[in-house]
């Protein structure tokens, strides 16, 4: 028989990713790399583990090659377990033939059986495309305090992008009295954080009802959240103090790569009593030559550096050569970059070249420079120049 | 090569070779080249080249080296069948029988007994080198070898410290094995890696014990060059072998040399460690790195020069390294200074200080020691 969970996480991470270009060309949004040697997934897979959750089903769907192997069976972030651990839910086919997942909603309906299994009296709905360190086992204390049928995690957000969330007001308990999701006009600016913690049985009986709707979209924040609103349902919000960031698109994507350059940044990532796990490439230290010149910067394992790097974020195995200038720039796993180059206000995707002399830089003037993304396994030939 | 197994052999004569630094563990676990210790180089070899199969023999000081080992699972050997097993010394038999290694091996018969591999490749643990044992395995069995030896024509000759020339034939068979304290350039040094069969190593085991044992090189195969057919493997890649306090320096400002670092750390295969999760290293405005080598999760503020750092250094803003190795989770306060040195884990040197040692001798300082 399988021992009683008091949580189980679901983990959505079927996205696409679709505003962040050639980046999710060949992988799904929650296996993009990020903070130089991480994928956008490992900081809520982390989370579940440092909140003592161990029981986490990984819903896939959109390119989940490089996710799948990513994750394995859970062992950099210890779910690899007899009891729970980490198990990966791509959609299936039943006797009445397969479907895919048509919203979040519905992705968590069609593996509610993967829920009963473990008979959990909670469960935890994440989002596998969010940059945050939180402690869900202290928002579990608020849900059982409240004695909420659901609790939204919610955070405060500059009012003029409220528009792009699910928003929400609350009585002075932090009852949810009004949900809206992507309004026109935002009715506040306390977001959903796309976390939503259920009773288990609540769940069920609404992800049935959603099912049933012919004119739902099978989303969360859309269309059962709303209803479990309409019927009166207790439903709570618990406010998220700390760094969290939607990096849905190329601008977000870099600005949460550079807020980890600030002298304080708000994200830690040595934070030893809350470590981001991920998997280990083996690589060997970096190393810096003679000529090396870097300040402000995160650089990983497996880079050697003889130029001069700024500002700026190099993932595992990246080679700068001598007189190049990487300045603003996130340089993903295994980047080679020649001698002379200069590279500002860039992404340059996985194992691209990139020769001698080349130029990779927004020169326009007047507007805001733009960010230019460099695709992947791309071969750069000498002294080109890329301005957009 | 799922008919090798690997053997590596952690000598208690290795237990104070590098003084301070072999003071709180045996010499496999001393952390080397800014994220290993020095086992990884032989086992991450071993298991790059296909052995499923590999025990540790330890002797003495060995809780950081199981630590380090694990389940063996950073080297893909935590398995069902076979993987990485330790053998510290066996209770039953030690007492009673010296300290030669043909004596551990004799006490853990039962280990080799149950193995189904029929070949054995015995390593020292202090050698740093990437090797392909495909290749030398292939070696032994073309040369229709009892024994072969792996020796090498680039290790360093260190002052004063002898070490064993080879005399070979022209078909490799070798001829004589003599000490030498001075070695002219490019002479054949034996390195402590060893080839043969299962069944002779037992029966070597078993027919020295009457006279209270010996060790496999000394005892057996330098008198028996006539009556064992043993050959000599030329390892060619980069090769190091760490045994005095000068040495550990030197070999590790090598890998400075970008040449080096490339030969070393990536072919035949990566070398693996212990895994860390530690965040990538973070540069802070007003740092100044070069010619240096660093590990994951450090942090520097200040300027580092000709020096390796290990995971988890802190370099306070306006401290100053030189020529230095900085083990893991030091802490180097502002204006402190460095030449010269080498800091166990865990030190911590105050704001201030200057902490220098001698053209001829780095100066070590011990595990958790403020200065």
């Amino acid at each position: 028989m399988v021992k009683e969970k008091e949580c189980v996480a679901m983990l959505l991470a079927g996205g696409e990713g679709r505003r962040l270009g050639f980046l999710t060309k060949e992988l799904a949004k929650p296996a993009v790399p990020f903070g130089g040697k991480y994928r956008i997934i490992d900081f809520t897979l982390s989370n579940c583990t440092n909140s003592g959750i161990y029981t986490v089903g990984v819903l896939t769907q959109y390119k989940p090659l490089i996710l799948n192997s990513h994750l394995g069976i859970g062992i950099p972030w210890d779910l690899d377990r007899k009891e729970g651990g980490l198990t990966i839910l791509p959609p299936f086919v039943q006797e009445k033939g397969g479907k895919w997942y048509r919203g979040t909603a519905n992705a968590v309906f069609q593996n509610l059986y993967f829920i009963e299994q473990h008979r959990p009296r909670y469960v935890l709905i994440l989002s596998g495309d969010h940059i945050y360190k939180m402690d869900y086992s202290l928002m579990l204390k608020y849900h059982k305090e409240k004695e909420a049928d659901v609790t939204i995690a919610v955070i405060e957000v500059p009012w003029k992008e409220a528009s792009r969330f699910g928003v929400l007001n609350t009585d002075g308990d932090g009852r949810i009295i009004q949900f809206a999701e992507k309004p026109k006009q935002p009715l506040s600016n306390l977001a959903s954080m796309g976390v939503y913690l259920f009773n288990r049985r609540i769940l069920g009986k609404y992800l049935k009802k959603d099912d049933k709707n012919p004119l739902s979209r099978n989303d969360f924040g859309g269309d059962v959240i709303p209803l479990m609103l309409h019927e009166g349902c207790r439903m709570y919000a618990y406010r998220f103090y700390g760094y969290w960031k939607d990096v849905g698109t190329v601008e977000s994507l870099w600005e949460a790569n550079m807020d980890l350059l600030e002298p304080e940044p708000a994200l830690k990532l040595d934070d030893h009593s809350w470590r981001i796990y991920t998997v280990n490439p083996s690589q060997p230290p970096q190393l810096l030559t003679a000529t090396a010149s870097v300040e402000q910067s995160l650089v990983s394992e497996g880079c050697t550096v003889a130029g001069t790097v700024r500002h700026s974020v190099l993932f595992t195995g990246v080679r700068v050569g001598e007189g190049s200038l990487i300045e603003d720039a996130v340089i993903m796993p295994y980047v080679r970059i020649g001698r002379n180059v200069q590279v500002k206000r860039a992404i340059i995707d996985e194992n691209t070249v990139i020769k001698d002399g080349c130029r990779i830089y927004d020169d326009r003037t007047g507007a805001a420079p733009q960010i230019i993304l460099v695709e992947e396994n791309m071969i750069i030939q000498e002294n080109t120049f890329i301005n957009s | 090569m799922k008919d090798v197994m690997g053997v590596i052999n952690v000598s208690s004569k290795s237990g104070d070779l590098l003084g301070a630094l072999t003071g709180p563990r045996c010499i496999a676990s001393v952390p080397f080249g800014s994220k290993y210790r020095l086992v990884d180089f032989v086992l991450s070899s071993m298991a790059n080249s296909g052995m499923q199969n590999v025990a540790v023999f330890t002797r003495e000081k060995y809780r950081s080296l199981m630590d380090h080992l694990g389940s063996g699972r950073s080297w893909d050997l935590s398995r069902k069948q076979d993987g990485l097993i330790i053998l510290p010394p066996h209770t039953l038999d030690a007492p009673s029988l010296p300290d030669f290694d043909l004596n551990s091996f004799f006490a853990h018969r039962d280990y080799f007994d149950r193995s189904s591999q029929k070949t054995v490749v015995v390593a020292a643990a202090n050698i740093v080198c990437n090797i392909a044992f495909k290749e030398a395995v292939r070696y032994h069995q073309e040369k229709g070898a009892e024994i072969t030896v792996f020796y090498s024509e680039r290790v360093a000759a260190a002052g004063g410290m002898p070490r064993l020339c080879l005399e070979l034939d022209e078909r490799g068979r070798v001829l004589a094995i003599t000490e030498k304290e001075k070695q002219p350039e490019n002479s054949s040094i034996l390195l402590e890696i060893y080839i043969l069969s299962k069944n002779l190593l037992l029966e070597l085991a078993e027919k020295n014990l009457h006279n209270g044992g010996t060790d496999l090189l000394t005892g057996v195969i330098m008198p028996n060059l006539r009556r064992f057919k043993v050959y000599a493997y030329l390892l060619e890649r980069y090769t190091a072998v760490i045994d005095t306090i000068e040495l550990y320096y030197r070999h590790s400002m090598e890998l400075l040399q970008r040449e080096i670092w490339e030969e070393l750390f990536f072919f035949p295969g990566l070398i693996h460690t212990k895994i860390k999760d530690e965040p990538p290293t973070r540069y802070l405005k007003g740092s100044s790195v070069t010619n240096s080598l660093l590990a994951n999760g450090c942090i520097v503020g200040g300027t580092v020069e000709n020096s390796i750092l290990f995971r988890g250094v802190k370099v306070q803003p306006g401290a100053y390294i030189k020529d230095s190795i900085v083990m893991q989770k030091c802490e180097i306060g502002t204006g402190a200074v460095l030449n010269r040195v080498i800091l166990d884990k865990d030190v911590c040197v105050s704001p201030g200080q200057t902490v220098s040692g001698t053209a001829e001798l780095p100066l070590v300082a011990e595990k958790r020691k403020i200065i």
